[in-house]
């Protein structure tokens, strides 16, 4: 489903990203870890083209994100994407963050677009608020108002870039609890985080990046069990053992 | 001070209250021109393609180093030439005050759509909607929210700045003032009373903008 192949990215003469590849399966979780400044956020905004690349080259479905003449609108209204600050629409109520995209991108009127931001407001559990504004909102709420905006599109993929960092800690695990529904239904799923409770339960494989480099990319099994890398380990045993 | 006659001014209150009109008018209409032209000159000056930015940062330039009288006197002897007739003078003023104020709203509103958090867009971008649904659904009505008291600022000097139409023979409430002081030869008795009621009008505006500030801080 997401195809990346040799990326390499850099700011100015600051690499971010050097020749990095890895593959999404159609269903698959795949969890990206690594020390903070290590590339990871950026990788996942290469794959809907919200940073481009200089090298390499992102394919997801037919589509290739990586060339000049691809259409990224309709591209990224494919893949949903869910931010580390939620980035809810402050000025638009619950209801109208989940019927903006459907109703302007995907054409749906306001009574489709109505019914399906209840019915994904009712699964993750915040029906009662869905007429509130963002900053009514708990943080953990926020998130899960955003996964329903991003679901709201029938995305064919999911990305989500650090998506419970900014949470105080007993809302993580509502976000958390969600989103391993989400993957048990089946979703495709590219998921940045810390959370290695998460990664153990649901993802089938984790990547490992540090200094722009992944490190290591292998099934979750393998990679809890026996890191191949140092680095991965010390990350490992920092993350793990406090 | 001891023949201080404030009958001048009841005598004159209809004359006067045309004037005000005039005034209050010409900064409305001003204050709308001048918003929608400088969100269209910041919106070229952000979109990022250069032609676009650098016509609206020439303009914008242009039009700020130049004395708004003189802009006032460009559009009243220019516009007639451009269009082969006269178009008087409220027409002249109106499209000069736009002109004009566009370039200072345009700079209120760059920086307005600057204070946007980036990860709006991007999350605008992440949903497939294209760069002006952008601006129009999720941009320009957070970047407003937050610049309305400043608008405000400066539709008060806009308001102080209409005196000065008295130079295409409009007659604002500041010439109809001096027209009822000359040709009553109460010059103290208007002079005042215009102060106060400029001073009235901006004072409550800006007490306005303060409580607009108090409410957006809250």
């Amino acid at each position: 489903m997401i195809k990346i192949e040799n990326i390499s990215k850099w700011y100015g003469t600051f690499q971010v990203l050097a020749d990095c590849s890895t593959n999404v399966d159609t269903g698959e979780v795949v969890v990206v870890c690594g020390p903070s400044g290590s590339g990871k956020s950026t990788l996942i905004k290469c794959v809907n083209g919200l940073e481009p690349v200089q090298e390499g080259a992102i394919r997801v479905k037919d589509t290739e994100v990586t060339a000049k003449k691809t259409n990224l609108t309709k591209l990224r209204s494919q893949i949903g994407m869910v931010f580390q600050h939620f980035e809810l629409y402050p000025h638009m109520s619950v209801r109208d963050n989940l019927c903006l995209g459907q109703q302007k991108v995907l054409g749906r009127s306001r009574e489709e677009a109505d019914a399906k931001a209840e019915m994904l407001i009712d699964r993750v559990g915040l029906l009662p608020h869905i007429e509130k504004f963002p900053g009514q909102l708990s943080g953990g709420q926020q998130q899960r108002v955003a996964i329903g905006r991003a679901l709201a599109m029938d995305p064919i993929a999911m990305l989500f870039d650090e998506p419970t960092s900014a949470l105080d800690p007993e809302m993580i695990n509502e976000v958390l609890d969600v989103m391993v529904e989400l993957a048990q239904d089946g979703m495709t799923m590219m998921v940045v985080t810390h959370e290695m409770g998460f990664a153990r339960k649901v993802a089938d494989r984790v990547v490992f990046m540090d200094d722009g480099r992944i490190v290591e990319d292998r099934p979750t099994e393998q990679f809890f069990g026996n890191p191949d890398s140092e680095r991965a380990q010390d990350f490992l045993s920092k993350i793990l053992n406090h | 001070m001891s023949n201080f006659d404030l009958s001048v001014i009841i005598d004159n209150l209809p004359f006067l209250w045309q004037g005000l009109q005039l005034s209050l008018f010409l900064t409305l209409l001003a204050i709308i021109g001048g918003i929608i032209l400088g969100t269209f000159l910041a919106l070229m000056r952000l979109s990022g393609i250069a032609p676009l930015s650098l016509a609206a940062a020439g303009y914008v330039n242009l039009i700020r180093s130049v004395p708004l009288i003189l802009v006032i006197f460009w559009f009243y002897f220019l516009v007639p030439l451009a269009l082969g007739r006269p178009i008087g003078g409220f027409y002249s003023a109106l499209i000069a005050f736009v002109m004009f104020e566009a370039a200072y709203y345009s700079e209120i509103i760059r920086a307005g759509i600057q204070s946007v958090r980036k990860g709006q867009v991007q999350a605008g971008q992440a949903t497939g909607l294209s760069y002006w649904q952008i601006q129009r659904y999720i941009v320009l009505p957070q970047a407003f929210r937050n610049m309305i008291p400043i608008l405000v600022t400066q539709g008060i000097i806009l308001f102080q700045d209409t005196s000065l139409v008295f130079v295409v023979s409009l007659r604002d409430f500041m010439t109809v003032s001096s027209i009822v002081a000359r040709t009553e030869g109460r010059l103290a008795e208007m002079y005042v009373f215009a102060a106060i009621v400029y001073f009235v009008i901006c004072f409550a505006g800006s007490l306005f903008v303060r409580h607009l500030q108090k409410a957006k801080t809250t």
